[in-house]
């Protein structure tokens, strides 16, 4: 059995599911486990109302609590279903910046990312997570359709 | 059917016909307004005994030259760690998604920055001559420890409710702070009594004061117009986003108003370059009235005094309402907000303010009498007569517009703006005052919604003197409440600001960047 680790950048999207899939059937055929990424976007220097700032914290909590009820605990079951070993984390700030940090704590070999968001007039203008993993990524990226 | 054509000329009737009605609300808003604050007015600046000097005024300098000589002068010594934790090299990683050191800042900020930066500095530059800006700047840099003391104790005595959202302030220091301290009756009535002039500064400098001028800054753009109509518009947007919740309009400003900050910044950088040769000149006028009075009926007093006032109503050093803005931030200790708090009365009055004054006086908009080099005095009025005769943020945008035409435009939005985003600010903060004494519920809430929406109208539809004078005494009564507490609570901060400072000496604060 391999001792690799690969990260799965996981957007969450139950529409978009092929690159858990494609992530999971890699690991169960190289041996390797999974460490899936869900990054909630976040920036220290955006601007909040005094009634934010007041409800910031009671709101942190609620999104953990459904990021982890709605994305990672089901990504989870479906690893230890397929008999692939994983562990997720739930991550703010920014996406790729998060990513290869995570990558290379755990000294993960492989990147997956899925495509989805790619073609969408943000992403054109200033670049999309799996553009900005492929141009960065120390390891080798796969970008899964 | 309706005919386009006739429209114009109904409209015009049914305007002029207004106009003539709204003349005599105005006039009436402000009698029964002006009648019911002059005596509250009067109190909050009558003269210390045998001097000129307001008391009030002379509280503040008092309290912030004790707290700088006590903490001793923390907000010089700690001024690199405060810009270090708003960096973010003190944030662990694991606690993105809280509000940062930055956004604590930027919304505390948002309530600062604003028309006192720009309308209140053309107010102490005109009455007390240049020399005010040098008494600005130095209660600027003094108020910064006020800054810090209360903001500490804004988050060491927040309460935390289960559902994670926190409320604090002078209210919550006040009276568990001073039973700490052994004094807890005293506490709470002092509680009680700031919240009470709270909900007054809000609705004062926090609303009235903000629809005011900015009806003087259209009234200066699009002509003469009654000042209620500004009001029910101003009145209908604000009732929206605290009523209506429709956050999508506060969300924007809040993005809009830093931009409009620093461009007011910019241009104000732009315009002291253009004048470069001036610049020399201005500061000797500054120096030379802080001292000598020169030029000014009120001579070195009426600087200080200006300067003084003008820089506590802007940066709100001691006052307490920044200490409600940055107690809802989580974090593991509470010195660290009041080392961010100590930038704001540097970005806001030793910055934002000189920028207003130098250019004021580097335009040359305050009138000089030629033979003599001394300002000219307008006794009537009781200021320096001003190019085209005006006052506040007019005289601001005049100044602006002598060096860059269309400055006055930009500046109409960016009033306009800094105006609303106080309002909001200040709306949550007579809220948590309202809120505290008559508790937390929605009637309670909704109630005072509807009378700051009224105090809306009201503002826009007086004149600026009224206005003005309820905005401050409202403001400073709220600091004359929260000094005498802190100077109870000072000892606990200090103990704070000796366990933070070991510790980040002996490394057990960690630097994360």
């Amino acid at each position: 059995m391999s001792s690799e680790t690969f990260v799965v950048a996981y957007e969450g999207d139950p529409d978009d599911p092929n690159v858990l899939d494609y992530a999971i059937h890699r690991a169960k055929a190289e041996g390797a486990r999974l460490l899936l990424i869900h990054v909630l976007e976040w920036s220290p220097y955006s601007f909040l109302t005094p009634q934010e700032v007041e409800e910031r914290h009671g709101r942190r909590k609620q999104e953990l609590a459904r990021a982890n009820e709605v994305v990672m605990a089901p990504a989870l079951a479906k690893c230890e279903a397929a008999g692939v070993p994983a562990d997720g984390k739930i991550r703010y700030g920014q996406v790729v910046e998060l990513i290869l940090e995570e990558t290379k704590t755990a000294g993960a070999t492989v990147i997956f990312v899925g495509r989805s968001g790619s073609n969408s007039m943000a992403a054109r203008v200033f670049g999309s997570v799996p553009l900005g993993l492929a141009q960065v990524a120390p390891v080798p990226t796969v970008i899964v359709p | 059917m309706f005919d386009r054509k006739a429209f114009p000329l109904a409209a015009g009737f049914a305007l002029s016909g207004a106009a003539a009605q709204a003349q005599t609300i105005d006039e009436t808003i402000n009698s029964v307004v002006g009648a019911v604050t002059g005596p509250f007015v009067n109190f909050i600046f009558s003269p210390f005994p045998g001097t000129s000097f307001p008391w009030i005024v002379l509280w503040l300098v008092i309290a912030a030259t004790i707290f700088t000589l006590y903490f001793a002068f923390v907000q010089f010594r700690s001024f690199p760690h405060s810009i270090a934790l708003v960096s973010g090299k003190y944030s662990d990683p694991n606690d993105a998604g809280e509000v940062s050191h930055f956004q604590a800042l930027a919304t505390a900020l948002s309530g600062t920055v604003g028309l006192g930066n720009i309308a209140g500095v053309a107010v102490a530059v005109s009455i007390g001559g240049p020399g005010a800006t040098f008494w600005m700047i130095l209660a600027g840099l003094m108020g910064m420890a006020s800054k810090f003391t209360e903001c500490t104790l804004g988050v060491k005595f927040r309460n935390e409710y289960p559902d994670g959202t926190v409320s604090g302030g002078p209210m919550y220091y006040l009276s568990k702070g001073m039973a700490v301290r052994g004094f807890g009756g005293l506490g709470k009535g002092l509680a009680i009594l700031f919240a009470i002039f709270c909900v007054l500064g809000s609705l004062g400098g926090g609303n009235m004061f903000q629809a005011n001028q900015a009806h003087a800054q259209l009234v200066n753009i699009v002509g003469d117009y009654p000042g209620w109509i500004t009001g029910v518009i101003f009145a209908a947007i604000v009732f929206a986003v605290i009523v209506g919740g429709l956050k999508s309009i506060a969300q924007v400003t809040e993005k809009i108003v830093p931009f409009m900050g620093v461009l007011y910044v910019g241009t104000a950088l732009i315009v002291l370059l253009i004048n470069y040769d001036r610049i020399g000149w201005a500061f000797g006028e500054v120096f030379d009235g802080a001292f000598t009075g020169a030029g000014v009926a009120g001579g070195l007093v009426g600087a200080l005094i200006q300067g003084f006032k003008r820089a506590a109503f802007s940066n709100e050093a001691g006052v307490g309402s920044a200490a409600i803005a940055h107690s809802a931030v989580k974090t593991k200790e509470p010195i660290t907000e009041g080392f961010v708090s100590l930038l704001e009365p540097f970005i806001d009055t030793v910055v934002i303010c000189t920028m207003t004054a130098l250019v004021i006086i580097i335009t040359g908009v305050l009138q000089v009498d030629p033979e003599t080099g001394n300002y000219l005095w307008n006794a009537e009025l009781g200021r320096v007569e001003t190019v085209g005769d005006v006052s506040g943020v007019a005289l601001t945008s005049a100044a602006f517009g002598s060096a860059l035409s269309w400055f006055p435009y930009i500046l109409a939005i960016a009033v306009i703006l800094f105006a609303f985003s106080t309002m909001i600010s200040w709306s949550y903060y007579g809220l948590k005052a309202w809120t505290y004494m008559f508790g937390e519920g929605k009637a309670q809430e909704l109630s005072f919604k509807i009378l700051f929406c009224v105090f809306v109208i009201i503002g826009a539809a007086m004149n600026l003197g009224p206005v003005i004078d309820f905005s401050d005494a409202a403001i400073f009564a709220m600091g004359l409440v929260n000094i005498f507490g802190l100077y109870f609570l000072m000892p606990i901060v200090k103990a704070e600001l000796n366990s933070y400072n070991a510790r980040l000496k002996s490394g057990e604060i960690k630097r994360f960047a």
